[in-house]
């Protein structure tokens, strides 16, 4: 099981408190009326399905019940970091060289 | 190759069994084939295998990164059964089941195929609403599966407590008489040799790294950890990795990876005739020949590629088995392993052409592929060589994403998703 930190409560909690909501950072066009069969297809269907590092969202279900984002390894399952939702994706992971 | 008989047993056994061959070789990979497959699990092998037997393409090479078999093949609980809800995939899975009836006979190798039925239970009125569409749609597209009363379920299956005062009780079944067991590794190994015989290179421990393209965008070959492989037909059957070879030809996939577990427990007397699943409990269990229960879990919620899961899923999975079936509650479970599998957002797989010319794909199979395993390699070996889908495959396309032709098979897995 895996351990999340959450960073509204700040916490690390088991998985069991945490829901998957897919991959982040895909943004929902403001006029879906006016999207193309082809964008309609990249927002709602493809997937980056990475081997290594995912941006991904999670909801603190069983605790604050927020949304946030976090950077996972897919091979190792470790968690680099988690940030709140909005904010942008870090340009900088902690550990990754430069 | 030398077939297989009774007659060549009893030779043997007067020879010491020094006279068997290997069941395949394993050549140098040459510069150019005419087609590659990457992935020698069931599917793979199976496609090289109809392309051989059934088109006369031979000049094939099957590329797999491990060892023959050992991915989802060698992991999955082994169920075969064709009962799906919508045409499309009831025309698929029971092309396959028929492919299995007669697949030893065919291979002259023990698939050990055993259509001891299988099994669904219906835990509430959703359940028997959902299971009995299942069954008037199986009966329209003439597949069988019938409805049992609990009563008939129990007397089909006596380990199965119906008890009224059950946590999850039982209020009807669906059996699908033809469906059942198979031993896993023997379909990797019997078409394998039946491939190698006619002239397949199964070329093990080569991975592939790259997809090579011309300016044209069609394919021109692979690059592998032993070099470069050319070939203008690329069929990719990667399972839980078929995104990762695709994103190297350029192709994004509408694919998600998870991990999926199974666990068997110590081998013991036969005791359970028949497979048994429960969609709402989360549960699916049979017994194999050495004797051990195979159960099958669910799938993790997160990507991942660990080929391992959490234990939280196994219990899960295992407090619905004991209490389905009391008498299991002291056996002892022996192992437990993941395997990664690539799921679509409708939950049908895309065996297809892609927008690159001369690549193919047969992917999406997500938790339960191995039952379709002779029927998929059928139809894609019939898409490789005509560069033209068979009417079997043809809705399974990757464009449907784009067009809305979905193929809805979500509540017909036997996992929830």
């Amino acid at each position: 099981m895996l351990l999340i930190r959450c960073p509204y409560c700040e916490e690390e909690r088991p998985e069991l408190e945490f829901r998957n909501a897919g991959e982040a950072h895909i943004a929902r066009s403001a006029d879906m009326a006016a999207t193309s069969d082809d964008d309609f297809e990249k927002f709602f269907f493809i997937r980056s399905n990475p081997k290594g590092i995912i941006y991904e969202r999670w909801r603190h279900m069983h605790g604050c019940a927020r949304f946030f984002n976090a950077v996972r390894d897919t091979v190792s399952d470790r968690f680099l970091m988690t940030y709140k939702a909005g904010e942008p994706k870090p340009a900088k992971l902690p550990g990754a060289f430069e | 190759m030398k077939k297989y008989s009774v007659f060549a047993i009893a030779r043997e056994a007067m020879r010491g069994h020094k006279g068997w061959e290997e069941q395949w070789s394993s050549p140098e990979p040459k510069k150019e084939y005419d087609v590659i497959i990457v992935g020698a699990g069931g599917h793979g092998l199976a496609t090289a295998y109809y392309l051989a037997t059934v088109h006369g393409i031979t000049n094939v090479a099957v590329l797999e990164k491990g060892w023959l078999g050992g991915g989802n093949t060698g992991r999955n609980t082994t169920i075969i059964r064709s009962n799906y809800l919508y045409d499309e995939s009831a025309g698929i899975y029971d092309h396959a089941l028929k492919l299995w009836d007669g697949l030893s006979q065919e291979l002259n190798y023990n698939v050990m195929y055993s259509p001891r039925g299988v099994m669904m239970l219906a835990h509430n009125v959703h359940d028997i609403q959902v299971l009995k569409r299942h069954v008037h749609a199986n009966r329209l597209n003439g597949i069988d599966n019938e409805w049992l009363t609990p009563e008939a379920a129990k007397e089909f299956c006596p380990p199965l407590n119906i008890s009224r005062d059950a946590r999850y009780p039982v209020m009807g079944a669906t059996l699908q008489r033809r469906g059942g067991t198979a031993r896993h590794d023997a379909v990797a190994w019997g078409y394998a040799r039946g491939a190698s015989a006619r002239g397949v290179h199964i070329i093990q421990n080569c991975e592939v790294t790259g997809v090579k393209r011309a300016p044209n965008g069609s394919v021109t070959g692979v690059e592998t950890t032993r070099g470069f492989i050319g070939a203008k037909k690329v069929g990719v059957v990667a399972a839980g990795h078929s995104s990762v070879i695709m994103d190297m030809a350029g192709v994004r996939m509408p694919l998600e990876s998870y991990p999926l577990q199974a666990l068997v427990s110590e081998p013991v007397k036969p005791v359970f005739p028949c497979v048994v699943m429960s969609n709402t409990v989360h549960a699916y269990i049979s017994q194999s020949d050495k004797g051990e229960l195979v159960i099958g879990a669910g799938t993790d919620q997160y990507i991942s590629y660990s080929q391992t899961g959490g234990l939280h899923i196994l219990q899960h999975t295992l407090d619905a088995i004991c209490e389905m079936f009391p008498m299991f509650t002291r056996m002892k479970m022996l192992r437990s392993w993941g395997g990664i599998v690539d799921v679509t957002p409708d939950r049908s797989p895309i065996l297809a052409k892609t927008p690159v010319p001369g690549l193919y794909v047969n992917c999406g199979w997500g938790t339960g592929g191995f039952k379709a395993t002779p029927g998929s390699g059928h139809v894609f070996a019939h898409t490789i060589a005509r560069d033209d889908p068979h009417p079997i495959n043809a809705p399974f396309t990757i464009e449907r994403f784009r067009t809305g032709r979905l193929i809805d098979e979500a509540a017909a897995a036997a996992v929830a998703h």
